[in-house]
C-alpha cells in the first residue's frame, strides 16, 4: 500500500495577464473615486448650472426661428461635464508618493497602469453623462432616434471623454506636476467656445463660422445634436467619429510616448 | 582625504566573495549610474549569498538608493550588469519583479484604501488567485503584525505601521529575495525594534535573502551578516561586520585610575596574554587588547595588585563608523 505524502505548494508570483491587470488598477481607481466624491461631483454641478443658465438667457431668442434649443445645448452640457475627468491628478499623487514607482516594481504590464485608469474614467464619464442627460429629459429633451441614439449620444460622449484625458495623462506622466496637470484644461476651451456650442453655426459670423469648422468638437456637438434632433445622420456620425478618431490619435501618442519616457528614465 | 577612499582588503574577504558570485543571489559588476555628468553610483561590484542579509551601509546621497532601484529594475545602469535571483535585471526585468519583494525608502501607500485592499491589489498584479491571496495575506500578517489596522484606511496609519504594510505588500508574492532601502528612517527606536525583529524572522524562519541598505550602523551592525560600505558612489569595502572592525582597531580598555605609581602597573599589563600595549594619559590607562572581554578581569586584578585605584574601566570596540572614517576620513552622518 503506498501513501500519498501531504503536498505543500509554495505560492509565488508570475504576471497576471494584460486583462486582469487593467482590471486590478481600475478597480483601486474606482475605489479612491468612490470615497473622494468631491474630486468630480464639480464636473455634474456646472454643466447643469451652464445648461440652465443658458437656457434662460437665450433660450427664448434661440427658439423664435423654431430650434429645439434645449435639445441643441444638451450636447454642450454633456462635453463640459466629461471633458477633463481623469485620474491624472492622483497619478501624479502616486508619481510623487512612490506609489507608481511600487506598481512598476510589479510584472504589472506598463501600459495597464495608464488602460486601467482610463477605463475607470469611462465608468465616471458614462455616469456624469447619464446625470446630465437626467436632467435634459427633465426639461423635456426627447431623442428623435429613440432608445437606441440615447445610447449612440453616450458613446460619443465617452468616447471624447476618454480621448481628452489623454491630454492630463500626457503631461502627468512628463512632469508629475499637479500644477501642470490643471494647467491642460486650458487646452479645453478653444475646443469648447470656439464652436457652435451655444448658437448654430448658421448664426455665427463668419470667420467664426470658419474657426469652427476647424474645430473637432465641431463635429462632436453636430453628431450628438443628430441623433437627438435630426434623426440618424450617417455623415453627421461619421464626421463626429473622425474628429474624435483625430483627437484621440493626438492625445493618446502623447500619453504613451510620456508614458515610455517615465519608465526608460527610472519611473 | 575624502577623494582618497581606499579599497581596503579584508583578510579572507576577496576569496569568499569570488566564491559567492558563482551561486549568488544578488550580483552586480562594474555597476554604473550616471546622471549627466555625476556618476551616481561608480563601478560597483557585489555579490550576495542565498539567504544572507547585506547591509548596504553608507552615508546619504552616497548611491546606495541608486543601487536598489538599479538592482529592482526601476532604473537601468549606465554601464555593467547586474542579476538577481538569476535573472539579469536589464534583459530580463519582469522575471526579475517576480523574484523579488522591495520596501522604497519611503512608504508609498494609498492612503485611500484600506491595508487589506493594497495587500490584495499587490496579490492581484502578482498574478494570484483571489484564495491563494486570502492565504498569503493571512501567512504575512503572521509574519508583519499589523493587526486589526489592516482593515481600516491607511490614511490614519503611524509611519511604523505604514512600513509595516509596506513591508507586507513587498512579501504578498513570496519572494527570493527582499529589498529594503532604509527600512527604518525616521522611525521611533520602538518601531525600529519590531522591524528588526520582522526582518530577522524573514531571515531565519524562510531562509529569504534580504539586501538592506540603512545610514544607521547599528542596524548594519546587528543585521547584517556582510556589509557593504559605499562612499561617492564606490564600495570602499565589504565583509562581515566583526571582520571589517577587527580589521582596523583592536578593543581598547581604559581604566581611569588614582595614584601615581604606574610604572610597574604598565610593565605588568603588557605582559598579559591578549594585550597589545599599555600607556598612561593623565588619569587614564589605556590599554590595547585583541578582546576587550577577555582581558577585562586580568587588567582589573593587576591595576589592583600594583595599588592604583580603579574608579572605572570602560571597553571600547571598533565601530562601523571607525572603519568608515578609516577609509574615507569622514563619519557616516546617522539620522537623529
Amino acid at each position: 500500500m503506498t501513501t500519498a505524502a501531504p503536498t505543500c505548494t509554495v505560492i509565488r508570483g508570475h504576471a497576471a495577464g494584460f486583462w486582469r491587470d487593467i482590471v486590478a488598477v481600475a478597480g483601486r481607481a474606482l475605489r479612491q473615486m468612490r470615497r473622494e466624491p468631491a474630486s468630480f461631483l464639480p464636473a455634474v454641478f456646472i454643466p447643469a448650472f451652464f445648461y440652465v443658465v443658458n437656457l434662460g438667457a437665450l433660450g427664448h431668442v434661440a427658439e423664435k426661428g423654431g430650434l429645439d434649443y434645449k435639445a441643441f445645448l444638451l450636447p454642450m452640457a454633456i462635453a463640459f461635464a466629461v471633458t477633463g475627468v481623469s485620474r491624472a491628478p492622483t497619478l501624479v499623487t502616486d508619481i510623487q508618493s512612490g506609489y507608481f514607482d511600487r506598481l512598476c516594481l510589479t510584472p504589472v504590464r506598463r501600459l495597464a497602469l495608464l488602460l486601467g485608469l482610463m477605463v475607470a474614467d469611462i465608468v465616471v464619464i458614462i455616469s456624469l453623462t447619464i446625470a446630465v442627460l437626467s436632467l435634459g429629459f427633465a426639461v423635456g429633451v426627447r431623442f428623435s432616434t429613440g432608445i437606441g441614439g440615447v445610447l449612440v449620444f453616450i458613446a460619443f460622449a465617452a468616447l471624447w471623454g476618454l480621448v481628452f484625458t489623454g491630454f492630463p495623462y500626457a503631461v502627468a506622466l512628463k512632469t508629475g506636476s499637479p500644477a501642470a496637470v490643471n494647467a491642460t484644461f486650458v487646452v479645453f476651451f478653444p475646443f469648447a467656445f470656439l464652436t457652435d456650442a451655444i448658437i448654430p453655426r448658421t448664426d455665427l459670423t463668419s470667420w467664426f463660422s470658419t474657426v469652427a469648422s476647424y474645430n473637432p468638437v465641431t463635429y462632436l456637438l453636430g453628431a450628438q445634436r443628430s441623433v437627438i434632433i435630426g434623426g440618424w445622420q450617417s455623415g453627421a456620425l461619421l464626421e463626429g467619429l473622425a474628429a474624435l478618431a483625430g483627437v484621440g490619435l493626438v492625445s493618446m501618442t502623447m500619453a504613451l510616448v510620456a508614458l515610455r519616457g517615465r519608465i526608460r528614465r527610472g519611473v | 582625504m575624502q577623494d582618497a577612499v581606499r579599497y581596503m582588503e579584508v583578510p579572507g574577504t576577496v576569496s569568499e566573495a569570488k566564491s559567492a558570485r558563482s551561486d549568488a543571489a544578488i550580483r552586480a559588476e562594474g555597476l554604473v549610474r550616471r546622471f549627466g555628468s555625476h556618476a551616481a553610483v561608480d563601478g560597483v561590484d557585489l555579490a550576495v549569498r542565498p539567504g544572507e542579509i547585506y547591509g548596504f551601509l553608507g552615508p546619504n546621497g552616497a548611491g546606495k538608493s541608486t543601487v536598489v532601484r538599479m538592482l529592482c529594475t526601476l532604473l537601468g545602469p549606465s554601464e555593467g550588469s547586474a542579476w538577481v535571483a538569476g535573472r539579469d535585471v536589464v534583459r530580463e526585468p519582469q522575471a526579475v519583479r517576480i523574484r523579488i519583494g522591495v520596501a522604497l525608502q519611503e512608504a508609498a501607500l494609498d492612503d485611500l484604501q484600506t491595508g487589506r485592499e493594497l495587500l490584495r491589489l499587490q496579490g492581484r498584479l502578482f498574478g494570484l488567485t483571489s484564495v491563494q491571496i486570502k492565504q498569503r495575506i493571512a501567512e504575512v500578517l503572521r509574519v508583519v503584525d499589523i493587526g486589526d489596522a489592516v482593515d481600516r484606511r491607511v490614511g490614519t496609519y503611524s509611519g511604523g505601521m505604514k512600513r509595516r504594510l509596506d513591508l507586507a505588500m513587498a512579501l504578498i508574492h513570496n519572494p527570493e529575495v527582499l529589498f529594503l532601502d532604509e527600512p527604518t528612517t525616521g522611525l521611533d527606536p520602538a518601531s525600529r525594534a519590531t522591524v528588526w525583529e520582522e526582518v530577522t524572522r524573514l531571515n531565519h524562519e524562510l531562509g529569504m535573502t534580504i539586501f538592506l541598505t540603512t545610514q544607521y550602523l547599528e542596524e548594519a551592525d546587528v543585521l547584517a551578516h556582510r556589509v557593504g560600505i559605499i562612499n561617492r558612489g564606490k564600495l570602499v569595502t565589504e565583509g562581515a561586520p566583526e571582520t571589517l572592525k577587527r580589521s582596523i582597531a583592536n578593543d581598547l580598555l581604559v581604566a581611569d585610575v588614582v595614584g601615581y605609581d604606574d610604572a610597574e602597573a604598565l610593565t605588568r599589563l603588557v605582559r598579559l596574554p591578549g594585550v597589545l600595549s599599555a600607556t598612561r594619559e593623565g588619569t587614564r590607562i589605556a590599554v590595547q587588547a585583541l578582546d576587550g572581554s577577555a582581558v577585562l578581569s586580568p587588567v582589573a586584578i593587576t591595576l589592583a595588585e600594583t595599588h592604583l585605584e580603579v574608579r572605572s574601566i570602560t571597553i571600547r570596540t571598533p565601530s562601523l563608523d571607525d572603519v568608515f572614517m578609516a577609509l574615507t576620513g569622514d563619519h557616516i552622518e546617522t539620522p537623529v
